[in-house]
């Protein structure tokens, strides 16, 4: 399978036929943060620091559809120039879409394709503001929440369920004023729900300082903390989501609820 | 709603004027399609491979600085050399009256100017046969 085809085949990701990877060695990255924290220049350092290191890095950077238009605007990779060249990395844009099986299963089914095809470390980047961006990132064996200064405060990274799900936070920019604070603030608020915390990290995605620091702890973070049952909590709700959507009394129940032939209860009953 | 188009919309060279190129993008975005935009300053073989990796089916490519007479024939010609010849490409910018012939001789496949509305470049992405 050339370049080529391989793109072509990511365009149409129910009909992938792939194994499904092998749980070790890990290779997917799963990155997320609030828009703005500088999830695309650090992933762009993460991908250089990789390919020095010989491997062969492919990056999936998802962004939300409109429900109004069905269009989506896709600038991930204008702040990633290292990945127009060279044959060892691959960069593909997604749109969520309205997907029947939802986003994860398909992004699954792509990662498993890509490992078969030899990249050996797959990035999936997400705009981390809902439950659907934390599905996505459920998605992944590892997984990085980029922060920042002068964002207010963490609550908002709580609020979306997002820091216990964090293998690894980077606090990026951190040539800033009040980067340290937020680490800290961080690390207080870690250290209220978990004996065993995910590191924090600062770094900086425009002087490279901490990055290489940041890669080291992404690929030594101890592993089969607490969050695994989270994740596998959310891709175990991804995969049932799936089913409900892909169940043939689906498009059934949906119009029986909106015309008022079945209650909530009798719909579910429906997609059983 | 229909399937959308993926367009990937480029910035060939070391022109450095995105505002149009972003008023593009955010009109075939609003008009349902998914837009792929490259950043500035890429080269003719970034953008091919580019198109390529995102599987698009339109590539626009936009340039105001005047090297469109290099840069547009080079990025057809490299897509031809990759197999990527199904992938219709269309200019914008500033594109002189008199250099048109030659480009569209080259393989782009319209060009639209200044005072173009979003609505003739919708029509002319939904007319295509791709």
């Amino acid at each position: 399978m050339n370049r080529r085809e391989l793109a072509r085949a990511l365009s149409n990701p129910e009909s992938i036929v792939a194994a499904e990877r092998p749980s070790e060695p890990w290779c997917v990255l799963g990155v997320t943060g609030a828009p703005g924290v500088g999830k695309s220049c650090l992933v762009d350092h993460i991908v250089q620091q990789w390919l020095n290191t010989g491997e062969r890095v492919a990056i999936l950077a998802v962004d939300p559809s409109s429900p109004i238009s069905g269009g989506a605007l896709l600038g991930d990779r204008m702040r990633m120039s290292s990945v127009d060249e060279g044959d060892d990395v691959f960069f593909r844009s997604i749109a969520t879409r309205n997907l029947p099986g939802g986003v994860p299963s398909h992004l699954n089914r792509m990662v498993d394709l890509l490992i078969e095809k030899g990249w050996t470390k797959v990035i999936i980047e997400t705009v981390g503001a809902g439950q659907s961006e934390i599905r996505v990132v459920a998605v992944a064996d590892r997984i990085l929440l980029v922060e920042g200064p002068a964002r207010g405060d963490v609550i908002q990274a709580e609020k979306a369920g997002i820091l216990e799900l964090a293998d690894i936070i980077a606090v990026n920019k951190c040539d800033l004023d009040g980067a340290e604070r937020v680490a800290d603030e961080i690390r207080l608020s870690l250290n209220f729900s978990a004996e065993d915390s995910a590191p924090v990290v600062l770094c900086s995605a425009e002087t490279g300082e901490g990055v290489q620091n940041l890669v080291d702890t992404i690929e030594n973070v101890a592993l089969a903390r607490g969050p695994e049952i989270a994740k596998a909590r959310e891709r175990l709700l991804a995969a049932h989501q799936e089913l409900i959507l892909s169940h043939p009394n689906f498009t059934d129940a949906l119009k029986g609820l909106c015309d008022g032939r079945y209650t909530t209860k009798e719909a579910l009953q429906l997609l059983k | 709603m229909p399937t959308p188009l993926r367009i990937v919309i480029a910035k060939p060279g070391l022109d450095g004027h995105d505002r149009g190129a972003k008023v593009v993008a955010r009109a075939l975005r609003d008009a349902g399609h998914e837009v792929i935009y490259t950043g500035l300053r890429r080269t003719p073989e970034q953008i091919v491979r580019i198109a390529m990796d995102e599987d698009a089916q339109v590539l626009g490519l936009s340039s105001l600085s005047g090297a469109h007479g290099f840069l547009f024939p080079k990025v057809c010609e490299l897509l031809r050399e990759a197999g990527l010849d199904d992938v219709i490409v269309f200019g914008g910018g500033i594109i002189p009256e008199r250099d048109r012939p030659a480009l569209y001789e080259a393989g782009i496949s319209a060009i639209f100017g200044p005072g173009t509305t979003s609505n003739e470049m919708i029509e002319f992405l939904e007319n295509l046969e791709v």
